[in-house]
């Protein structure tokens, strides 16, 4: 199971949690895991949201690959100028 | 994909400095920038647009202007696709997109367009634009970001805040977010002093020298053309092509070169106008935006209002900070308050931090990236209110900086931890630099400040052909925003062994690769790069290949190295080396053309931090503020090209002078811009400008080949925030509102 923590304004979808297990093996997994554990979250997942995987950001790529002990959080997703 | 574990450290053409490509080009006239396309039988557009800042359209008659001799086309919302349907939240990109393109039956901001022409000429067609006659019912509205978010603020479109949004707030609120960690009640209550403050800044604009232009044709087949100044020709296609009904592959875009963008050219305004008018008179229709349009209807940075409170022991230690940020984005979903929350403390490790922001709407036109967007209007306040702090405590801002620096392993204040980064060396590289030890003169002040930014990496798409010649040709789909083909170049040279001079870069239009992001996030450098180091080692992979046929030696036993193919050992054989040009004269009989090629999404762009110091003089008796002297340290990872890291860390610090000093949008009681030019929206001129130095830091980023980040955006983050530091020493007083003119500093100073 992967650790993954949310950012805060999130809690209100997860009954206070801020940390959810998944199963997964890469960011798709993680994203449907996370969207399963809370229908609420789909909408916002769906909308666009980064993810950073042992301190790196993967801005959109769903087949990288996450370890059980990886460090994840989830993140606003990312635009620049 | 996998990280390239073939970094690289010794180079011999990375880190050079040899003359741009499109140099000649440039300084002779024979680029060719957005409004040199020329068509035969073009005709000229012009775009009709409201004077009110919100009122409901109630009718629209274009009767006398069509009359009009050599008006050959009107178009209004009708014209454009009937498939794109508003939802709420973020699903609604396209339609927010088109509204913003041309107003539906309500007009959002001053400056929106409603309809648009097509005439033999740009004057007529201007002067039909007067002809339209519109009816309009006024509505309230509000421009600034704190009556935007109050009770009874008129709300600029029901249904538009996406789930984020806690209930409660004011409908337009359209996004929030919050994060932090640990406690900071606690953290509040271990400080030795705590400073709360608030700070305000006008939206700005990118103030790009070219303004919007474009040259569409499209048939009535559905196929068309569309040459363009634009950072992203590829997205250019795929939300024209939606928002004409078109499908995407049908349109081909061509980038033209860009006279300066900085975020301000990631999206479509005239565009699909130029198509639908193509479209309808069967065409070539050619529109060019006045420099008052470009600042009534292009994207500005986002205003915003925010409250900061940090906590310090006497020692220097950060104990808590805690931020909430509201960002104005106008009339449109997209202010980057998350972002702008994310940014604000990253350069420090801190056992306690929360940060809110919010995304704001209101009567204005479409915020856009400036840069880093968001991350320099949080420097500004969070560094304001260290330096307050350091004051305070009689501490050195640069040890207080360092002793709270985030570092890898640090936890970083949006959550993950940090992996390699530079900010330490960057503190370091200023407090040993000449600078920072000058002595100043009464009247004069010198500000510290810290930035940060996330830099992007995204789709990316590169081929690299090789000539009969030896020379290389290598297609990108980045449009060269800052210097990236010199840039291409190297890498490629490096890699392949062979001169800078025997390879051009080009950006290449939409049929000849596959999708690029938008050259933004600086991204260009790093990915686009990556991809053309990864093509680079495709092509070397082929050229070994045809030297193992040549030889009758297995592929893996011929390696590349300095420009040839030569056995990898001894046991290999002995054969002598096959230069570039040797196997590619011959390549036609030895398997056809050869091509190196590579197509991936990189996802290691590496964040990046930034140290600037500024000294400035405050004239009490005016308010006018003469910057003295500006040093920019920055972490570049590896600098491929000097000269161009270094021209991003300059143009970073002189827009961020003009932001800081005297740029701003001023709306009347009215909701109508009041300053839409040159003349009265003020950026900096050369009398105005020190010499600034710069400093290149390069602490490499893994997941690069050669340990790039990008550059173009950290250099904005911390100058708001340095100059607001130096002008509060120099004036005596604290300056919490940007921009910090003549008249405020006056008002600053009458109010102490």
């Amino acid at each position: 199971m992967v650790q993954v923590n949310l950012w805060a304004g999130l809690r209100r979808f997860t009954d206070g949690h801020d940390v959810i297990e998944v199963e997964a093996r890469n960011i798709g997994d993680i994203l449907k895991g996370v969207s399963k554990a809370y229908p609420a979250l789909k909408e916002i997942i769906d909308g666009g949201v980064s993810v950073s995987v042992d301190g790196r950001i993967i801005s959109s790529g769903v087949t990288e690959p996450v370890n059980q002990d990886s460090e994840v959080f989830l993140l606003q997703q990312l635009k620049g100028g | 994909m996998a990280l390239d574990d073939q970094n690289k450290s010794n180079f011999k053409f990375v880190g050079t400095r040899p003359k741009r490509p499109d140099g000649i080009d440039k300084v002779t006239g024979r680029a060719k920038f957005g409004a040199d396309s020329y068509a035969a039988g073009m005709l000229h557009g012009a775009i009709v647009r409201s004077p009110h800042a919100h009122a409901r359209i109630k009718s629209i008659d274009t009767s006398e202007a069509e009359a009009l001799k050599g008006v050959k086309a009107v178009v209004t919302r009708a014209d454009f696709s009937k498939d794109i349907k508003f939802t709420s939240g973020k699903d609604s990109e396209d339609w927010n997109v088109l509204e913003n393109v041309m107003a539906d039956d309500r007009v959002l901001y001053d400056g929106h367009a409603l309809a648009a022409i097509a005439a033999t000429s740009a004057l007529i067609a201007r002067d039909a634009v007067k002809l339209v006659k519109v009816e309009y019912e006024i509505l309230p509205h509000v421009t600034d970001v704190d009556e935007a978010m109050a009770v009874g603020a008129p709300v600029i479109r029901k249904g538009a805040p996406d789930k984020s949004v806690p209930p409660g707030l004011h409908e337009n609120v359209v996004s929030y977010y919050e994060s932090g960690h640990g406690d900071v009640e606690v953290g509040f209550q271990e400080a030795d002093l705590i400073i709360e403050n608030s700070f305000k800044t006008e939206a700005t604009h990118q103030g790009y020298i070219e303004p919007h232009a474009c040259l569409a044709s499209l048939g009535s087949d559905g196929k068309g053309e569309l040459w363009c100044t634009t950072q992203g020709h590829f997205k250019f296609q795929k939300v024209c092509a939606a928002l004409l009904g078109l499908e995407t592959s049908q349109l081909r875009v061509t980038a033209s070169e860009i006279g300066g963008g900085f975020g301000g050219k990631t999206t479509v305004f005239i565009e699909p106008v130029a198509l639908a008018l193509s479209r309808k008179t069967n065409r070539p229709v050619k529109i060019v935006m006045s420099r008052t349009e470009v600042f009534r209807a292009t994207g500005p940075t986002a205003s915003t209002s925010m409250d900061i409170k940090i906590g310090m022991k006497k020692d220097g230690t950060i104990t808590a900070g805690q931020g909430t940020f509201r960002l104005q984005g106008g009339a449109f979903p997209g202010a980057p308050g998350g972002m702008t929350a994310m940014c604000a403390f990253a350069p420090y490790a801190l056992k306690n931090v929360h940060q809110i922001g919010y995304s704001v709407m209101s009567n204005r036109p479409k915020q856009a990236a400036y840069r880093a967007p968001g991350s320099p209007m949080a420097a500004f306040a969070v560094e304001s209110v260290i330096d307050a702090l350091c004051k305070k405590l009689d501490l050195d801002p640069i040890e207080v900086r360092l002793k709270n620096a985030s570092r890898k392993g640090t936890k970083a204040s949006y959550g993950p931890t940090f992996e390699e980064i530079g900010l330490v060396e960057c503190l370091e590289a200023a407090k040993s630099h000449s600078h920072y030890k000058a002595p100043l003169k009464a009247g004069q002040g010198r500000g510290i400040s810290c930035g940060f930014w996330f830099n992007f990496g995204g789709e990316t798409a590169v081929s690299l052909a090789l000539s009969e010649d030896g020379t290389v040709q290598i297609s990108v789909g980045t449009p060269d925003i800052g210097g990236s083909r010199a840039s291409i170049a190297l890498m490629a040279a490096e890699e392949l062994g062979i001169p800078y001079d025997h390879i051009r870069c080009t950006v290449a239009d939409t049929a000849t690769l596959g999708y690029n992001e938008v050259s933004h996030g600086s991204r260009v450098t790093y990915a686009t790069g990556l991809a053309t180091i990864k093509a680079a080692r495709d092509a070397i992979r082929k050229l070994c290949k045809r030297a193992a046929e040549k030889w009758g030696i297995p592929e893996e036993a011929v390696k590349w190295e300095d420009g040839h193919a030569i056995p990898s050992g001894p046991n290999a054989g002995d054969f002598e080396p096959l230069s570039l040009k040797s196997i590619t004269e011959k390549m036609g009989k030895t398997g056809g053309p050869i091509v190196g090629h590579f197509e991936a999404t990189p996802e290691g762009a590496g964040v990046s931090f930034a140290t600037h110091i500024v000294d400035a003089e405050v004239d009490p008796e005016t308010g006018k503020t003469q910057i003295l002297r500006y040093t920019v340290i920055q972490d570049a990872g590896k600098a491929i090209h000097p000269s161009y890291v270094e021209g991003q860390f300059q143009g970073g610090a002189a827009q961020g002078i003009g932001w800081a000093l005297n740029e701003e949008y001023i709306y009347g009681s009215d909701g109508r811009l009041q300053n839409a030019g040159f003349l009265d929206y003020r950026i900096p001129l050369a009398s105005d400008l020190p010499m600034i130095d710069t400093v290149i830091v390069e602490v490499p980023n893994p997941g690069h080949p050669y340990g790039v980040r990008g550059v173009g955006e950290t250099s904005i983050c911390p100058p708001l925030a340095a100059i607001a530091n130096a002008v509060s020493q120099a004036a005596g007083v604290r300056l919490t509102e940007l921009p910090m003119s003549p008249p405020r500093i006056l008002a600053a100073l009458k109010a102490e």
